[in-house]
């Protein structure tokens, strides 16, 4: 009836669409390391009918290695020549530039695949350290970047890459269109690329939790009015309640074995720590307190759970064998100490820990008992450890909005991860290693 | 804006709750006539409005003073009229400002068995969430027992907590978060 009526709807439709389809998120490094390694990743020859390649794989190399802290990342502006092979490497040239590793490849159109090739070479030895083929569909080029980018850096590091991996995290925005806050579950790769909703509602969702396997994510979601916990496939979707107890059903954590749920229940008068059989629905109980205890944390050899307790008056961290029986106390410094996760070895917990005000991420030496303070903002809140132990991923709040960021274990690294549109992001929760290759 | 509409989600009710319960003793002959079956002498329509109490009519509500008549919720004077307790950090001990407002809605709870009322519990940002989750239900537990105590049926209560997903004041400051650590009634 009236064009600008219509354009107007078309407009908001495709508002809606840009708001629901995308929460892509930018990731910043706001402190490097000083003696990185310099490296050298040059452009990947290209053979194909279109004039550039659908994806940038030394680009996309460069962005995980420089993201990692450890690495220096030779800008193309300087590179003197684009070798795509070993053949074409002057040596001298990229020693004067200061490389002292080099990665060359290229890509070639083959039918609906495309066949990558690449190498890794030290420049002061002259020698090839290693080098792979892969044959991919196109929508399998980023990932399969990444998969370089974990073979580059543990060929030099000697520690596994955790560039292929995917995180969890918790978005919270005010829709324009309609004015109402909408609470979303979504995974992405670990580079901020490749959001995927997992699950969108008007009631909140918190704490989501990966299945060792990378397949299910359990989380809390408010959708019947109270916490309930779900577990669901990220896969095809499908969603089931695991616990809808009365009182608060919260703080679900996997167990190593993908067999088992910790999580806290107030069904039985206040919270408590259960395990339930995912399987069965069968519950144990593990802790009998008066006072909360929540956000359960399995070691990684399935022995114990650490979990927060404010039985001593304050939240404090501690740990229980997973079969039940006492708990011990592992913190005893500052006045609130709370979820705690452990690191991949075991070695070392993250938690946040509350000092004159401020909330930070920490982490605690299980063997001396060492607290290290990481972050220094004042909101710093879920930390969650990268796959391989090397980074630990955090909520923080910047410029008044919640954003992620993500510290090496060290303290010295950092990075900010924001939402590419409006909206806060919080929650996250580094997933484990692919094995599935989806 | 969110205070605004609640404010006008209570008012709205208690104004026309205000109309109808206004009995014959009033002068305002528009209600009078809009409540034809309370005005059973039938003369009301039209008349000064002076009820005849010889005739043996029954005068509801409105005390001498010009008290609020109908449901003591919907009297915007009444403690009732407040829904909200608030809480110190990381505690869930009751503050005597609260207590007052909780025995009240805990006197017409067990005047009024058959009402049912939600306790909200609420944290402020600070702290982690599922710790929150646990804090914001203790909170409403703590006026759960108050509220038992002065002889509120448990039956007649829910508890729901949030913990810190639902703020009642955005703003990373504590003017923002003493807003946010609360106990919300709902009936």
């Amino acid at each position: 009836m009236n064009v600008f009526a219509q354009l107007f709807r078309v407009l908001c439709l495709c508002l809606l669409l840009s708001s629901t389809a995308r929460a892509g998120l930018t990731i910043d490094i706001t402190q490097g390391v000083d003696g990185a390694l310099p490296i050298a990743v040059v452009p990947f020859g290209w053979q194909g009918p279109a004039m550039s390649p659908p994806e940038d794989i030394a680009e996309i190399i460069s962005g995980d290695l420089r993201r990692s802290g450890l690495f220096a990342p030779l800008s193309r502006g300087d590179m003197l020549s684009r070798p795509q092979d070993g053949t074409q490497i002057n040596y001298r040239d990229w020693r004067l530039l200061g490389t002292s590793s080099l990665v060359i490849g290229r890509m070639t159109a083959v039918g609906d695949l495309y066949k990558i090739q690449f190498q890794l070479f030290d420049v002061n030895r002259e020698t090839q350290l290693v080098g792979y083929s892969f044959s991919v569909p196109e929508k399998e080029l980023r990932r399969i970047a990444h998969q370089i980018s974990d073979i580059v850096y543990e060929t030099l590091t000697g520690d596994k890459g955790a560039f292929n991996t995917r995180m969890a995290y918790i978005t919270s925005k005010v829709w324009r269109t309609n004015n109402v806050r909408y609470y979303a579950l979504y995974v992405a790769d670990v580079d901020g690329h490749n959001p995927q909703l997992v699950i969108r509602s008007r009631q909140p969702i918190m704490s989501p939790s990966w299945s060792p396997d990378g397949r299910k994510l359990a989380y809390v979601s408010f959708e019947n009015r109270r916490s309930m916990i779900f577990v669901q496939d990220v896969f095809t979707a499908e969603r089931r309640k695991l616990a809808g107890f009365k009182g608060i059903n919260g703080a679900p954590s996997w167990s190593p074995d993908g067999t088992r749920l910790a999580m806290s229940l107030s069904k039985d008068g206040n919270s408590e720590l259960y395990v339930m059989h995912v399987a069965s629905g069968k519950l144990q109980r593990l802790t009998h307190h008066r006072a909360i205890d929540t956000e359960p944390s399995w070691s990684p050899d399935g022995q114990n759970i650490a979990f927060t307790s404010d039985r001593g008056g304050k939240p404090q961290i501690y740990q229980v064998s997973s079969h039940g029986g006492k708990p011990k106390r592992l913190t005893f410094e500052g006045r609130y100490n709370a979820k705690p996760t452990y690191s991949p070895d075991g070695k070392r917990i993250a938690m946040v820990s509350g000092q004159n005000g401020s909330f930070r991420i920490a982490v605690l030496e299980l063997d001396s008992g060492f607290v290290q303070i990481l972050t220094k903002s004042r909101l710093d809140e879920s930390p969650s450890f990268a796959p391989n132990g090397s980074m630990i991923i955090y909520a923080t709040e910047y410029l008044n909005r919640g954003v992620l960021a993500a510290v090496s274990v060290d303290g010295r690294v950092q990075q900010r991860i924001a939402l590419d549109e409006d909206g806060d992001a919080r929650e996250p929760a580094w997933g484990p290693f692919l094995t599935i290759n989806k | 804006m969110n205070a605004f509409t609640r404010t006008l989600a209570v008012l709205l009710p208690v104004a026309m709750l205000w109309g109808c319960s206004t009995t014959p003793s009033t002068t305002d002959t528009d209600m009078a006539a809009g409540d034809a079956a309370m005005t059973t002498t039938g003369d009301g329509m039209g008349d000064s409005g002076m009820t005849d109490m010889g005739s043996g009519v029954e005068v509801g509500g409105i005390q001498g003073n010009g008290g609020f008549v109908g449901d003591p919720l919907q009297d915007p004077d009444s403690m009732l009229a407040k829904r909200v307790v608030y809480f110190d950090f990381d505690k869930s001990e009751i503050k005597s400002e609260a207590r007052e407002i909780i025995e009240a809605h805990a006197q017409y709870l067990s005047a009024n068995p058959s009402v049912r009322i939600v306790l909200e519990g609420h944290c402020d940002e600070r702290g982690t969430r599922e710790y929150n989750l646990s804090l914001g239900e203790r909170r409403g537990k703590a006026v759960q027992q108050v509220m038992s105590l002065l002889g509120v049926s448990n039956s007649q209560i829910e508890l729901v907590s949030y913990g810190e997903e639902r703020p009642a004041a955005l703003g990373h400051d504590e003017a923002a978060w003493a807003m946010n650590r609360r106990v919300e009634f709902l009936y």
